[in-house]
């Protein structure tokens, strides 16, 4: 019988939508939260495109003023704020905020919207000391790779970055699996089977007697690889 | 406080079993008691060169699988009587060991002997990672050329990560034994020299041992060279090894032949 009812004789159609909104609760001090919800907007990002429902039950204590800029700020941050709740009518009163402090309906889930950590920074560089032996394969596909001391006959680094070895380089090192142009190879002792970069690499027998035993880096030169002695310009 | 020491290389041929029989009979000299064991199950030369081939009956892997029990296995050496050989199998594989069996053999040995030897197979499969697996310390055995130490370069890294100790944080003490060293050859430039190799595996060297004939017919008439031939060279060289790994610390030069290792060091120049 309510179904007729909503269905007006002329047809108009009314159509049902749930929607998530997300609440927030910001909380004194609030600049210190401004900046915890902009660090979280900068890695996250994940509040843009929500309806926004702002929780005033710790910050309405701070005074009508600081509510106003506290809200000005949220919307200022791109929040699309559709409701503010747990406040009472004079903080808001003659604002745009007014209306919409009537209390919405639907029920809260898990704070997942609480606003999470910043996920760690990833690590962007790893360092080895020691030798890295014969048969053990080392891949760091986020970063540089410094190995203090040597990389031995049948071992295998392989970086995101570039390849940094303080020994004698004589298996093989792959750098720029990431960052190909920015990436490079340097050892101070080029004894090595394979040096690449990206996608380019060449082989012991594709470089001169020249290069052998010397310091050198290896880099990409507008598509093609290349290897120069560090200790001669 | 029992030791457990594998003596170890990936590649074969370049003194293993050699060395192992040498270090265990010079350790035996000194009054420490000392089982040497043989982890190449299917292809045993450990009881040939201690000359006890004739004397096997239950072998490691009749303990492994417990159809012995150890003392039965356990061959006790006829020239000295602290030294002794757990065999290996010459009809099994290495499959026929299992890490369980292996953990408890070694357990019980470590509780009669002061050193337990193990002769590792060669390779880098389930006979030499279990040979390694409960060692307190490795001797690294190494021939002078490309290959070898290429290998042993492997067995290091390895060492350095599926052993007991290494999975425990602990540290692996490793140890380099240069075998079959030609000084003439060397300085030739037809042979690595003991720097090169050194420079290359970075472990700390226990003795260098000459290239000789020695070696050969000690082992053909199943005797361990250090009782064999005591003062040639070789002997001498793996008596110093077995000193430095009781803590002494005899001089390197006795292990060079021909040229000090400080002269070597020092770049001189004497005529080979």
């Amino acid at each position: 019988m309510r179904l007729q009812a909503l269905t007006s004789p002329r047809g108009i159609q009314v159509r049902g939508r749930s929607l998530m909104a997300l609440v927030l609760t910001p909380e004194p001090p609030l600049a210190a939260w401004i900046a915890e919800l902009d660090a979280h907007l900068a890695s996250a990002g994940a509040l843009e495109a929500r309806p926004v429902i702002v929780d005033l039950s710790r910050a309405g204590d701070e005074g009508r003023e600081l509510t106003l800029i506290l809200l000005e700020g949220l919307e200022a941050r791109g929040l699309r704020i559709v409701g503010v709740e747990r406040t009472t009518p004079a903080l808001v009163a003659g604002t745009v905020w007014e209306r919409m402090a009537e209390p919405l309906p639907g029920r809260n889930l898990a704070p997942a919207a609480a606003p999470a950590p910043p996920p760690r920074p990833q690590s962007l560089a790893r360092l080895v000391e020691g030798p890295v032996r014969s048969g053990q394969t080392l891949v760091f596909e986020t970063g540089d790779v410094t190995v203090v001391g040597a990389i031995a006959s049948g071992a295998e680094v392989v970086a995101g970055g570039s390849i940094h070895v303080y020994g004698a380089l004589r298996g093989r090192a792959i750098a720029g699996l990431q960052a190909q142009a920015e990436a490079r190879i340097f050892c101070t002792r080029l004894e090595a089977e394979m040096v690449g970069v990206g996608r380019h690499y060449r082989t012991a027998e594709h470089w001169g007697p020249g290069l052998q035993g010397r310091p050198v880096q290896v880099w990409l030169d507008r598509g093609t690889l290349r290897l120069s002695r560090l200790d001669r310009t | 406080m029992s030791k457990v020491m594998v003596v170890t290389s990936g590649k074969g041929g370049v003194g293993k079993t050699t060395s192992a029989a040498a270090l265990g009979a010079a350790l035996a000299q000194t009054g420490q008691n000392v089982v040497l064991v043989d982890f190449d199950v299917g292809l045993r030369n450990l009881d040939l060169v201690l000359g006890a081939e004739r004397r096997v009956v239950f072998d490691l892997v009749n303990v492994v699988q417990g159809d012995a029990r150890l003392p039965q296995a356990l061959i006790r050496d006829k020239r000295l009587e602290t030294l002794h050989l757990l065999p290996a199998s010459q009809t099994r594989d290495k499959d026929a060991l299992t890490p369980e069996g292996v953990e408890q053999v070694i357990g019980e040995l470590r509780e009669r002997f002061d050193w337990v030897v193990c002769d590792s197979p060669a390779g880098i499969e389930r006979g030499a990672t279990l040979a390694m697996r409960h060692a307190d310390l490795a001797v690294v055995v190494t021939n002078p050329e490309v290959s070898s130490v290429r290998d042993s370069d492997r067995i290091i890294g390895m060492l350095d990560s599926k052993t007991r100790r290494a999975e425990e944080g602990e540290v692996m003490e490793k140890h380099l034994l240069l075998t079959r060293y030609d000084v003439a050859r060397a300085d030739r430039g037809e042979m690595m020299k003991v720097e090169d190799v050194l420079e290359i595996l970075a472990i700390p060297l226990l003795a260098v041992v000459a290239e000789s004939r020695d070696v050969l017919s000690a082992s053909n008439v199943g005797c361990p060279v250090t009782l064999h031939n005591p003062q040639s060279a070789v002997a001498r060289a793996y008596d110093a090894a077995a000193r430095r790994l009781m803590g002494e610390s005899p001089p390197m030069s006795e292990v060079l032949p021909k040229r000090g290792l400080l002269s070597r060091l020092f770049g001189r120049r004497t005529a080979a």
